[in-house]
């Protein structure tokens, strides 16, 4: 499709039970749609001749620790032809298993691990899953809100058992967050200013 | 009398000069031949993602030079360009200009280390030596706007930090002058070299639909024939004025892909060159005070400044609740950053979207059938750097 709204259209009319809704801004497409119609969606994007979305760019999940659904899974394509880029998200409670993208896109699958490393989420029909940027048996998933920024554990090498070995997080002085926060507002007026002397002058 | 042969498993890494960096690399080998690749990151994860989100969005720029540490500016670049995004402010020309430049310096710094430590990895020693003397001129240049070779901390949202001083304009044209030279010179190392050639020319082949599927970006999928360069088809800053090509390889081979980052460092410097002619004197960051701070002579007059310098190094400046994806054209590729806004001084959620990850996880597609020799190759061609790779 040449413009976004024309993309908008079209992923409306022909999925339209499976979205729920669309957005543009940023010069990009937000489309929010539920769990079960990821994989078909994904399908649908890549293969159609007028979105080909061949290029699946990041898969991520934010965290709303605070709301019955957890987690929200934001999936990023890319489509070459069209130059243009979509966002897929859908939310999921805690301990939800998701469908899993690598028979699609084959470079789902570190992204997927990543995933399930750093949040916990695990998904379904995924080849092999396992942790992918922490330790070895690193236990806790670091970018879920509630995991302290200073972590659980610390490795040393200690000279009596002559290896390496974890212990419990020591600090001389705990992590402190100072909260700045004030009514502090933005300017307008500023560059509203500067723009009347452009004119002036 | 039939014998059972099994595999063997080999253990590369995680410290070997062909790594690049602390990969560690599970090899099942069959004779010779690579059966399979396993590779194992994460050995220089720092979590930056999470630390950014408990810093201010000023202090999170930091954060970005240590992910691709040998073209740190770049990803700054990426930055900015998103909190600018969400902000809605405009950048002055002459920043715009500023970054540029040094984003192009960042090129020529990944690609000489790429071109000639994978030189190095198949037997090239002389490239090195003369391609490191270059990085170390460039760096000077680093040095010289930022105050600091390697982890610069020069870009802000609005612009830079801090005009260009006397004299450095016209040493980048001086060395513009010079540079090519030095690339005809690698080049005479090198593209026609018969042992470079025999250990690159056919090496992991990547076609076209396979660099889609496998979400490969930059030079990665330049070499396979596919002319996709952000700068030219999403372009940020003043890229859209600049006038430059984009260099597209043929086979998709290690060979191709060497090419096309010699090619690229020719167009980074007549890049540079136009930036330098166009440039013209203005300010060099955002005029709002609520974002960038105020001058150092500014804060002994002025009330205001002074209050606007506490709050802006104390809470930070708000950004509104948005979200945004934006990417660059690093030297490796595309590099995003996708970042959620809460309303507050401190991102709710940046995650970087780094190119060596998808390259990298591709290893054993990229691998598989070819000889031990050709890893370090394969390697090297990839263009890994672990701080990326690893955030």
């Amino acid at each position: 499709m040449k413009s976004l709204e024309d993309l908008e259209k079209k992923i409306n009319s022909e999925l339209t039970t499976k979205i729920n809704n669309t957005e543009i801004k940023h010069n990009q497409i937000y489309i929010k749609i539920d769990k079960e119609d990821m994989i078909d969606v994904a399908i649908f994007l890549k293969t159609n001749q007028d979105t080909k979305f061949r290029q699946l760019i990041d898969i991520t999940v934010v965290d709303y620790p605070e709301q019955n659904q957890r987690f929200e899974v934001v999936y990023l394509f890319l489509s070459h032809e069209f130059n243009q880029r979509l966002i897929v998200k859908y939310s999921i409670a805690e301990n939800e298993v998701i469908p899993s993208l690598t028979s699609i896109f084959p470079s789902a699958n570190w992204m997927e691990r990543e995933v399930f490393d750093m949040y916990g989420v695990s998904f379904k029909d995924h080849p092999d899953l396992r942790r992918i940027l922490t330790d070895y048996g690193f236990e806790g998933h670091p970018l879920r809100k509630d995991f302290p920024l200073t972590g659980h554990t610390e490795v040393r090498y200690s000279e009596d058992q002559k290896k390496v070995i974890s212990e419990p997080v020591k600090l001389e002085q705990n992590y402190r967050n100072f909260d700045y926060e004030s009514p502090w507002e933005g300017t307008i007026y500023i560059k509203e200013e500067i723009e009347n002397n452009d004119k002036k002058n | 009398m039939t014998k059972k042969i099994k595999n063997l498993n080999l253990n590369f890494g995680p410290q070997h000069p062909a790594a690049h960096g602390v990969l560690r690399l599970i090899l099942e080998l069959d004779g010779e031949v690579v059966e399979k690749a396993d590779p194992h990151i994460g050995l220089l994860h720092r979590g930056t993602e999470k630390l950014i989100e408990n810093k201010t969005y000023m202090q999170a720029v930091p954060y970005f030079d240590r992910l691709d540490y040998v073209a740190p500016m770049n990803q700054e670049h990426a930055f900015a360009l998103a909190v600018e995004k969400i902000l809605k402010i405009d950048v002055p020309i002459r920043a715009q200009y500023i970054r540029v430049i040094f984003c192009e310096i960042g090129r020529i710094l990944s690609h000489i280390l790429n071109v000639t430590t994978q030189a190095l990895d198949v037997g090239a020693l002389t490239p090195s030596l003369w391609g490191f003397e270059e990085r170390e001129t460039l760096m000077t240049f680093y040095e010289r706007a930022s105050g600091s070779r390697l982890h610069a901390n020069y870009f802000r949202a609005g612009g830079v930090h801090q005009d260009l001083p006397k004299g450095l304009e016209e040493d980048i044209a001086k060395f513009c002058e010079t540079f090519p030279k030095i690339i005809n010179d690698l080049e005479s190392l090198l593209t026609d070299n018969r042992i470079f050639k025999q250990r690159n020319v056919d090496i992991g082949v990547v076609t076209k639909e396979d660099a889609l599927d496998n979400s490969f970006s930059g030079v990665m999928i330049r070499g396979s024939g596919i002319p996709w360069d952000l700068r030219k088809s999403q372009p940020y800053d003043c890229y859209e004025s600049l006038d430059f090509k984009i260099p597209v390889g043929k086979n998709g081979d290690c060979y191709d892909r060497y090419l096309c980052r010699i090619e690229e460092m020719k167009e980074s410097v007549s890049i540079i060159k136009q930036c330098l002619a166009k440039m013209e004197k203005g300010p060099i960051k955002s005029l709002d005070g609520k974002i960038s701070p105020p001058p150092k002579a500014e804060i002994k007059q002025s009330m205001e400044a002074l209050i606007h310098h506490f709050k802006l190094f104390t809470e930070g400046y708000r950004v509104p609740k948005d979200e945004i994806y934006t990417a660059v054209e690093a030297p490796k590729g595309e590099f995003g950053v996708y970042l959620i806004s809460d309303g507050s001084s401190k991102p709710y959620k940046c995650k970087i979207r780094a190119p060596g990850f998808s390259h990298l996880q591709s290893m054993d597609y990229l691998i598989k059938g070819h000889m031990l020799a050709d890893v370090p190759a394969v390697l090297g061609s990839l263009d890994i750097v672990f701080g990326e790779v690893d955030r």
